[in-house]
C-alpha cells in the first residue's frame, strides 16, 4: 500500500536528518531495515496501534532537548555486584565499564560484531525485529535497526555469577540516541541484565532476545529520572522449549515514554513474564504495548502492569495474547490497572485476545480506580497520617507488579525507588 | 475521659439527621455500653468520633481529656488515644500486617513527640501480645485482614489495641460474628487492658458480650439519643423483654 503524502514526507524528512553508521558486517541487515521504514513509513497519529500515543515528537528529526537530572540520589543496583557496561548519549564508555569479562558469558560490542567473521550475532540482528513486524509494524524499531549507533551483543553460555548492567547516562540536553542490543542465551544457560538510566533526551533502544532451549533471562529495567526525557524502546524475545524470560521496567517521571515488548513462545512449556510499574505525576505519557504469540503447546505467559497517575498524567496500556492454533494448554494472564490520585490523570487500556486453540484458559482484566477509601480511614484511624497511609497504599498497589522480579535483593532496590518517588511527591 | 455534649449530626450527602442529640460522659476506669436497636445512630456515634469523613456535626461537642475531638483528623484522634475496633475491619491487600501495626504505632508515638520503637523490641512485644490472642506468626505476616477468618479479623483489632494502649476504646459490635470461644478470646482480651486510666464504650446488639465485658453503664439508644441509662441489669431487660417496652415507656 502506497504511504499518504503526510506520511511520506515526514518519513523522508527524518531520514534525511540522519547518517547510517559505517558497520561492515551488519551493513546488510542495515539497508533491509531502511527498506522496511521507508515502505511502512514512520508512525504517524493517525495510525490505529499510535491512537492513545502521539509518536512527533519520537518521530520529528530533531529530539527536543531535555534537562539532565541533577540530584545525589544515590544510582539504582548501586549496591549490587554487577558488572557494568555503561553508555554516555548512547556512546560506550570504556573508562566507566567493567572489563567485559565474567565466566559464562561472551560480551561484545557492537562493532567488534563488524569485525570478526561470522560472529554468532550477525543472523540475528535485526532477525527477530524483522518477525516482530507482522502482524503489527513497528517502524521506530527497524529505523532502531537501521542507525543504532552502538550497543552490546551478549551471549550467555553458562551461568554468570553476576548480573550484567547496562547503564545509561544522559549528558548532552540534546542528545538523540539509538543503542541496539542482541542477546542469545544458549541451551541450558541462564543471566540476569540490568538496564537502568534515561540515556538521551530522546532514546530509541531496540533488544533482540533469543532464548534456546532450557535457557533463562531475567531483566529488570530502571528508565531513569529525568522529567523531559523520551523513549520509544522495544524489546524482542524468542523464547524456546522449557525456557523463561522474565522482565521487569520501572517508570517514574519521563515526559514521553513508549514500551513495546513483543515475545514469541516458539517452543513447548515455556514461560514468559512481563511486568512494569510506572509513576507520573504531571506532564507524563506512558505506553505499554505488548504482544505476546504463543506457537507452542503448554506454555505460560503473564502481564501485570500498574500505573500511578496524578496531576494530569497519562497512562495507556495495549496488551495482546494471540494464541496460534498449535497453542493448545496454553494459559495466559493479563492485567493492567491504573491508580488514579486525582480527577485529572488518565488511563487508556486496550486488552486483546485472540485464540485459535480450543484448549487454553486465556483471563486478562484491567481496572482503573483511586485509593480506596476505606482503607485509607482504617489506616487513619490507627493513627498512620493521610499522607504516609496514602503512600503505603500506592505502594500495595504496585506490589503485584515488583513481586514479579524474583532476585529479593533488586525487588528491594525497586521498591526503595519506589518509596522515594512518593515522599518526594508529596514534599515537593 | 470522653465527653459527649448534645451531639447532632446529619449525612453529608444527604438531609438526614442521624443523631439528634447525644449525651454521654465516660469516667477513666469505667466500661459503658451502647445497646439499640438496628438504624439507632450506634455505629454513626463510633464513625463520627473517630474521624470518618461522609457526616456532618450539626450542633453539640466532644471532647477526650477536653481535646476537642470533632476538630483534630482522624489519625490524630487516634495519636490522643482514641481507639475505634471496627465492626467489619477493612481488608488491605499489599500491606503486611506487621508493616502495618509498626507504621502505625511508631506515628503515634511521633505525634505524641515520644521515641519510636525499635524493630527488635516491637518485634518482642508484638509476639507476646499476639500469643495471649492465639495469634500465630502466619497471620502476622500476611496482608492486613486478607484472608481472615471472622473471628480472626476481630482478634487482630484487640492485638491493634493492645498495641497502641489508647486511652479511650470504642467497640463496634466486636461480637458479631463471633462463635463462643473466639467471643471468649476477644473479651479477655479487652478485659486484660482495663485499667483505672482507660475508659471503653462497648455498642452491641447482645447481652451475651457483656456477659464477658462487664458493662458498669449500660445506655439505650434509639432514634439518635440516649434514651436510657442504668446499671448491668437494664441490658438484662432487654436480653428478655426486647426493646419495644424500653421504648414504649419512653415514648
Amino acid at each position: 500500500m502506497a504511504l499518504d503524502d503526510r506520511k511520506l514526507s515526514a518519513t523522508e524528512e527524518r531520514l534525511a536528518a540522519m547518517t547510517m553508521p559505517e558497520v561492515g558486517c551488519t551493513a546488510d541487515a542495515r539497508q533491509a531495515a531502511l527498506a522496511r521504514v521507508r515502505a511502512m513509513g514512520l508512525p504517524g497519529r493517525r495510525d490505529e496501534y499510535w491512537k492513545y500515543t502521539r509518536p512527533d515528537t519520537l518521530v520529528q528529526p530533531k529530539a527536543l532537548p531535555a534537562a539532565v537530572f541533577d540530584g545525589d540520589e544515590t544510582p539504582l543496583f548501586d549496591a549490587i555486584d554487577r558488572l557494568k557496561i555503561v553508555f554516555v548519549d548512547g556512546v560506550y564508555n570504556a573508562g566507566l565499564s567493567d572489563e567485559l569479562e565474567l565466566e559464562g558469558v561472551q560480551i561484545d560490542r557492537l562493532e567488534d560484531i563488524c569485525c570478526q567473521k561470522n560472529h554468532w550475532a550477525e543472523d540475528l540482528y535485526g532477525t527477530l525485529e524483522t518477525n516482530g513486524q507482522s502482524p503489527v509494524e513497528r517502524p521506530l524499531a527497524a529505523l532502531n535497526t537501521a542507525f543504532a549507533g552502538d550497543g552490546v551483543a551478549i551471549r550467555v553460555t553458562g551461568k554468570p555469577s553476576k548480573p550484567i548492567s547496562l547503564i545509561y547516562i544522559h549528558d548532552a540536553e540534546d542528545s538523540d540516541v539509538f543503542l541496539h542490543h542482541v542477546v542469545r542465551v544458549e541451551n541450558g544457560a541462564e543471566a540476569t541484565i540490568l538496564e537502568n538510566g534515561p540515556a538521551a533526551a530522546r532514546f530509541n533502544k531496540c533488544m533482540e532476545i533469543d532464548i534456546a532451549d532450557r535457557g533463562a533471562l531475567h531483566h529488570v529495567r530502571a528508565q531513569g529520572r529525568d522529567h523531559e526525557r523520551r523513549a520509544a524502546t522495544h524489546m524482542f524475545a524468542r523464547l524456546g522449549q522449557e525456557s523463561v524470560f522474565k522482565t521487569f521496567t520501572l517508570t517514574a517521571n519521563g515526559v514521553m515514554t513508549r514500551n513495546e515488548v513483543v515475545l514469541e513462545l516458539t517452543g513447548d512449556d515455556a514461560i514468559a513474564h512481563v511486568a512494569g510499574a510506572a509513576l507520573g505525576d504531571g506532564d507524563f505519557h506512558h505506553d505499554d504495548t505488548v504482544f505476546i504469540t504463543h506457537e507452542g503447546v503448554n506454555c505460560e505467559s503473564r502481564q501485570v502492569f500498574k500505573k500511578v497517575l496524578c496531576n494530569g498524567a497519562t497512562g495507556v496500556f495495549q496488551g495482546k495474547i494471540l494464541v496460534k492454533q498449535s497453542a493448545q494448554k496454553t494459559d495466559g494472564y493479563q492485567i493492567s490497572q491504573s491508580l488514579l490520585l486525582d480527577d485529572d490523570s488518565q488511563f487508556y487500556a486496550k486488552p486483546e485476545l485472540e485464540i485459535y486453540a480450543d484448549d487454553v484458559a486465556c483471563s486478562h482484566g484491567s481496572t482503573s480506580g483511586a485509593i480506596d477509601e476505606d482503607a485509607l480511614f482504617y489506616l487513619r484511624a490507627r493513627g498512620v497520617p493521610h499522607g504516609t497511609a496514602t503512600d503505603l497504599l500506592t505502594l500495595a498497589f504496585l506490589a503485584e507488579a515488583v513481586e514479579e522480579i524474583e532476585d529479593e535483593a533488586l525487588a528491594d532496590d525497586i521498591l526503595t525507588r519506589l518509596e522515594g518517588w512518593l515522599t518526594r511527591r508529596r514534599h515537593g | 475521659m470522653l465527653e459527649i455534649k448534645d451531639l447532632k449530626v446529619k449525612l453529608e450527602e444527604e438531609n438526614k439527621q442521624i443523631l439528634k442529640g447525644v449525651n454521654l460522659k465516660v469516667e477513666p476506669g469505667t466500661v459503658h455500653a451502647i445497646m439499640g436497636p438496628n438504624g439507632s445512630g450506634k455505629s454513626t456515634l463510633s464513625y463520627v468520633l473517630s474521624g470518618r469523613g461522609g457526616y456532618e456535626v450539626t450542633d453539640g461537642s466532644a471532647t477526650l481529656e477536653g481535646n476537642d475531638l470533632l476538630e483534630l483528623e482522624a489519625e490524630d484522634r487516634a495519636a490522643a488515644g482514641l481507639f475505634l475496633a471496627f465492626q467489619y475491619p477493612v481488608e488491605i491487600p499489599g500491606v503486611g500486617n506487621m508493616t502495618f501495626l509498626r507504621t502505625a504505632v511508631n506515628a503515634q508515638r511521633k505525634a505524641r513527640g515520644e521515641d519510636e520503637m525499635s524493630a527488635a523490641e516491637f518485634l518482642k512485644v508484638v509476639r507476646a501480645k499476639a500469643k495471649t490472642l492465639k495469634i500465630d506468626a502466619d497471620m502476622l505476616k500476611r496482608p492486613v485482614n486478607v484472608g481472615f477468618s471472622g473471628g480472626e479479623k476481630k482478634r487482630n483489632e484487640i492485638l491493634q489495641m493492645a498495641m497502641l494502649e489508647p486511652k479511650m476504646c470504642i467497640l463496634d459490635e466486636t461480637d458479631s460474628g463471633l462463635d463462643v470461644d473466639a467471643m471468649k478470646l476477644v473479651s479477655e482480651g479487652v478485659n486484660a487492658l482495663r485499667d483505672e486510666n482507660r475508659g471503653f464504650l462497648v455498642i452491641t446488639h447482645y447481652q451475651r458480650l457483656l456477659d464477658h465485658i462487664k458493662p458498669d453503664v449500660v445506655h439505650i439508644m434509639a432514634d439518635g439519643r440516649i434514651i436510657k441509662s442504668g446499671g448491668p441489669e437494664l441490658a438484662l431487660e432487654v436480653e428478655n423483654n426486647g426493646y419495644a417496652d424500653i421504648l414504649a415507656e419512653m415514648a
